[in-house]
């Protein structure tokens, strides 16, 4: 017993997508999770980076085209999440030039700076770590 | 009940309503984690004392979580094959083992990692970073128990084969959760 | 294609019973009483808003009177009342009554289905709402009182009691305000899924009227832009009561970091208010002019373009922030860039008006003092975009009679547009147009006398958000005090003359002639349904042959073509 009790309506879109080998795609990601677990033990912060954060982007792609189907909806459902992203993308570039710095105009930011000195000096410079230009 | 309206039942831009509506819950919160996200960004690279703090996450622990969810996220989808074939008691079986795998995720994070972690030392306003990592698990985590509710309020009815296209559209959510998981991992655990 | 559906008129489940009145007026899933609950619910916290209006402007004309009504006020009574009024018109005015109520009422009966896609998100959108007003009223009355740190909420301020004077206000603020995001999510899924799939046979997308894609395109821009601030609130409010350091610069955190966050979506909500305003608008100057509106397309293109374009100019509130000039720089750019398309938009209208029938009836008085009016705030807007001129301006009460002749022609012109407008369809009665006449000169004239006069108290110097300037004496004009205490007075005149809305309202509900299916004569799906539709909208739902603004076709005996009629 369905809840739409009415003649049915001709859908207007494919009803079942084609499933693919599903296990498949999750061994792949399941390697690629080692792999990115093992990166930085290569020691190499280049190697971390493209492990850790490329291998995301890509388990995201997997996950996204073969368990969302996102391939298979009508185009403006990905570029809907790509503008998404892209506004991310956006609001970062227009905070970052604030936020990541420690002093601007007339104004500084003095954790920062005194956490930055100990931390380039390992707590020796403490006392001169609370003055400031 | 009442029937749902015809509204519900329309197709004019090619998908039906309620995986249209999930896919803009997924982009309105894609915007809400990147708004987060975003900004644990721009701490994180303009402060050396995260990377010491970073270290401290149990890369381990993240690891495990994140097959937890992986898997989960297989299930939940081999549920959407179920469910499409019209195997109803098969769909709510693979939601169950679904939930199971959130359930799992969350008393991983809620009952070993954080009590260890607060145990050490490293509670919420310990500091900049812990702030995020709390705050970012948290508001994934939530989304994760939220799913988990949901799913176990689709599966009873699935099995009696009602409301079948439900077990796709959760199954969505699901898989965007997992995503958002596949970027928190690097970015709380891996990233020292 | 199936044959014409037929509507769940009379399929409440087993018994066809009637609805009993909890059922009907508190529990509905009908989103004609949805919307009512909206609009009711935003009007009745327009007047709580509007009295905090009349109180803290009390204050500024005769400083430490004892406002009738009120009492005397106190400084931090003064900035409660200011970061209230400014919250409550936008959150729990402008949305509710332009997005929830107006795209609630119109979007099925314009598309032609029977109600929204998902009847029963759509009560919950509202029960969520009202819980969020109820929390707003009742951090009035806690211990410390309600939030007194400016709607913008930035921290310090904001977020450490001893500076904000309000730790449970403060918290509850926060709490009312992610709750209003939260039932508007919600609101937003159905509208615009609604919109996209719901539509009746034969409406394609350029055959849909301007203030429903309006109405989608604000919900789209809402949902895409309100996750920073979500996140920001979670941030702030475990910065009030965690202990966290998001914002405090002392502990490594930012403010200017809540100021981006805030503003990336402060910005796009400008746009998600003056959408609707602008939609509604479109439909009340094509109908009373009798003509095509100028053209379709480009009024499509452009709002899609100022909606992606509001993304990118959100910074030019931080100008004096101290945020980088570089960034300030190309943030200006944008900023000058945006008036184009609104501006655009105001030709488009004036050209749609242009050898066209028109009836100067009470609609029409407020559609067009809507262009005129928001020209001027436009206009306005162009000295603060740039960012030379603002950081004199900034802070000033140029900035505010600039942002209140966009958001009163928004938010109170657009209302009362609409509102006479539909009022027919939506009660089955029509309202008087002599009353609906004095209501509309009462208001608009007295508008102007308030904030023509901020515009020279702002650009002489006198900052706003100051209690008492005796405090801050270079914030202040005192040879210019006349000119509060003028505008002051206007506000009271325009206040009293709301009496005579709220007469004409009761009135015509009650007593008023009744109104036939199609008063206006205009093309739209919404005239076909009965005044006021029934349940399910129509027994057959209907089916579209053309776009909806066929007015004065050659050749055809009637001036107006339905868009359901072959």
């Amino acid at each position: 017993m369905s809840l739409h009790d009415h003649a049915p309506v001709e859908p207007g879109y494919e009803v079942h997508t084609h499933h693919g080998d599903y296990v498949r795609i999750w061994a792949i990601l399941v390697v690629l999770l080692v792999v990115s677990v093992a990166g930085p033990f290569f020691g190499h912060p280049l190697v971390t980076l493209v492990t850790a954060f490329g291998i995301a982007v890509v388990k995201a792609y997997l996950v996204a085209k073969n368990f969302m189907h996102i391939n298979v909806a009508p185009r403006y459902v990905a570029y809907l999440v790509g503008t998404c992203l892209m506004f991310m993308l956006l609001f970062f570039a227009g905070a970052a030039p604030d936020v990541m710095k420690s002093d601007g105009t007339n104004w500084n930011k003095p954790a920062w700076v005194a956490a930055h000195e100990a931390a380039v000096h390992g707590g020796a410079g403490h006392g001169e770590a609370a003055h400031h230009e | 009940m009442s029937a749902s309206p015809i509204a519900t039942t329309r197709t004019a831009a090619g998908m039906p309503t309620g995986r249209l509506a999930v896919w803009w819950v997924i982009a309105s919160e894609i915007v809400i984690f990147g708004g987060l996200l975003g900004s644990y960004i721009m701490f994180r690279l303009s402060h050396d004392a995260f990377a010491a703090q970073a270290a401290h996450t149990n890369t381990w622990i993240g690891a495990v979580n994140t097959l937890v969810l992986l898997t989960s996220s297989l299930f939940a989808v081999l549920g959407h094959k179920a469910a499409d074939a019209g195997d109803g008691p098969k769909a709510a079986r693979l939601l169950y083992l679904t939930a199971g795998g959130g359930l799992l995720f969350a008393s991983i994070k809620f009952l070993y990692e954080w009590p260890h972690e607060i145990h050490e030392g490293f509670t919420i306003s310990s500091g900049t970073f812990w702030s995020f990592y709390y705050t970012a698990a948290g508001i994934h985590a939530a989304h994760v128990i939220a799913g988990v509710v949901i799913m176990l309020i689709i599966a009873p009815r699935a099995k009696r084969n009602l409301d079948l296209h439900r077990v796709e559209l959760i199954g969505l959510y699901w898989h965007f959760v997992d995503v958002v998981w596949i970027f928190l991992f690097p970015l709380l655990y891996i990233a020292k | 294609m199936a044959t014409a559906p037929v509507s769940h008129s009379d399929s409440h489940g087993p018994g066809h019973h009637a609805p009993g009145f909890v059922e009907k007026y508190l529990w509905s899933t009908d989103h004609k009483m949805i919307a009512m609950q909206y609009l009711f619910t935003g009007m009745a916290m327009g007047l709580i808003g509007g009295f905090f209006a009349y109180t803290f402007r009390m204050q500024i004309a005769f400083p430490g009177v004892d406002v009738p009504g009120f009492g005397v006020v106190s400084p931090n009574e003064y900035n409660h009342l200011i970061t209230n009024h400014g919250a409550i018109m936008i959150f729990w005015v402008a949305m509710p009554v332009l997005i929830a109520a107006f795209g609630n009422y119109l979007i099925p009966l314009m598309i032609g289905c029977d109600d929204m896609v998902f009847p029963k998100l759509n009560r919950l959108s509202y029960q969520i709402f009202l819980l969020s007003a109820l929390i707003l009223i009742g951090s009035f009355y806690v211990p410390g009182g309600g939030f007194a740190g400016a709607w913008t909420m930035y921290p310090p301020l904001s977020a450490k009691p001893e500076y904000g004077l309000t730790p449970l206000g403060s918290t509850l603020f926060i709490v009312a305000v992610a709750l209003e995001f939260v039932a508007f999510l919600m609101g937003g899924i159905n509208f615009v899924t609604t919109a996209m799939n719901s539509r009746a046979p034969g409406m394609r997308m350029y055959d849909i009227p301007v203030v429903v894609w309006m109405i989608v395109v604000a919900s789209i821009l809402f949902m895409a832009s309100v996750g920073p601030l979500i996140a920001g609130a979670i941030m702030l409010l475990f910065d009030q009561n965690l202990g966290t350091a998001f914002f405090n610069p002392d502990k490594g955190g930012d403010p200017v970091l809540w100021q981006h966050l805030f503003w990336f979506f402060g910005h796009p909500e400008v746009y998600v208010v003056l959408l609707p305003a602008v939609g509604i608008v479109a439909e009340i100057i094509t109908v009373m002019s009798r003509k095509k509106l100028f053209a379709y397309r480009t009024v499509l293109y452009t709002t899609f373009g100022t909606g992606v374009l509001s993304f990118m100019v959100w910074a030019h509130h931080q100008f004096i922030a101290g945020i980088d000039p570089r960034m300030a720089n190309i943030f200006t750019i944008t900023t000058l860039l945006i008036s184009i398309p609104i501006a655009e938009m105001m030709f488009v209208y004036i050209a749609t008006l242009y050898g066209g029938s028109i009836t100067l009836n009470t609609p029409m008085l407020w559609a067009l003092s809507f262009i005129a009016e928001f020209l001027i705030g436009g206009v306005t807007g162009i000295f603060l975009g740039a960012s030379g001129t603002d950081i004199y301006l900034h802070d000033t009460y140029f900035v505010l009679a600039h942002f209140h002749y966009t958001f009163f022609p928004i938010a109170i012109i657009g209302t009362f547009a609409g509102l006479s407008f539909w009022f027919p369809k939506m009660f089955g009665r029509m309202m008087n147009d002599t009353l609906g006449k004095i209501h509309f000169w009462g208001t608009i004239l007295p508008f102007n006398c308030i904030f023509i006069p901020l515009f020279v108290l702002g650009a002489a110097g006198e900052h706003r958000r100051i209690f008492d300037y005796s405090l801050f004496p270079e914030l202040a004009r005192p040879e210019l005090r006349h000119l509060d205490q003028f505008a002051t007075v206007a506000l009271l005149i325009m206040l009293s003359f709301q009496l005579v809305f709220f007469y004409n309202l009761v009135t015509s509900l009650l007593w008023g002639p009744k109104a036939e299916k199609n008063p206006w004569q205009s093309n739209t799906l919404e005239w076909t349904a009965d005044s006021p539709p029934p349940h399910g909208n129509w027994p057959v739902l209907p089916t579209v042959y053309r776009g909806p603004y066929e007015y004065s076709t050659p050749g055809r005996d009637q001036d107006f073509w339905p868009q359901n009629v072959p």
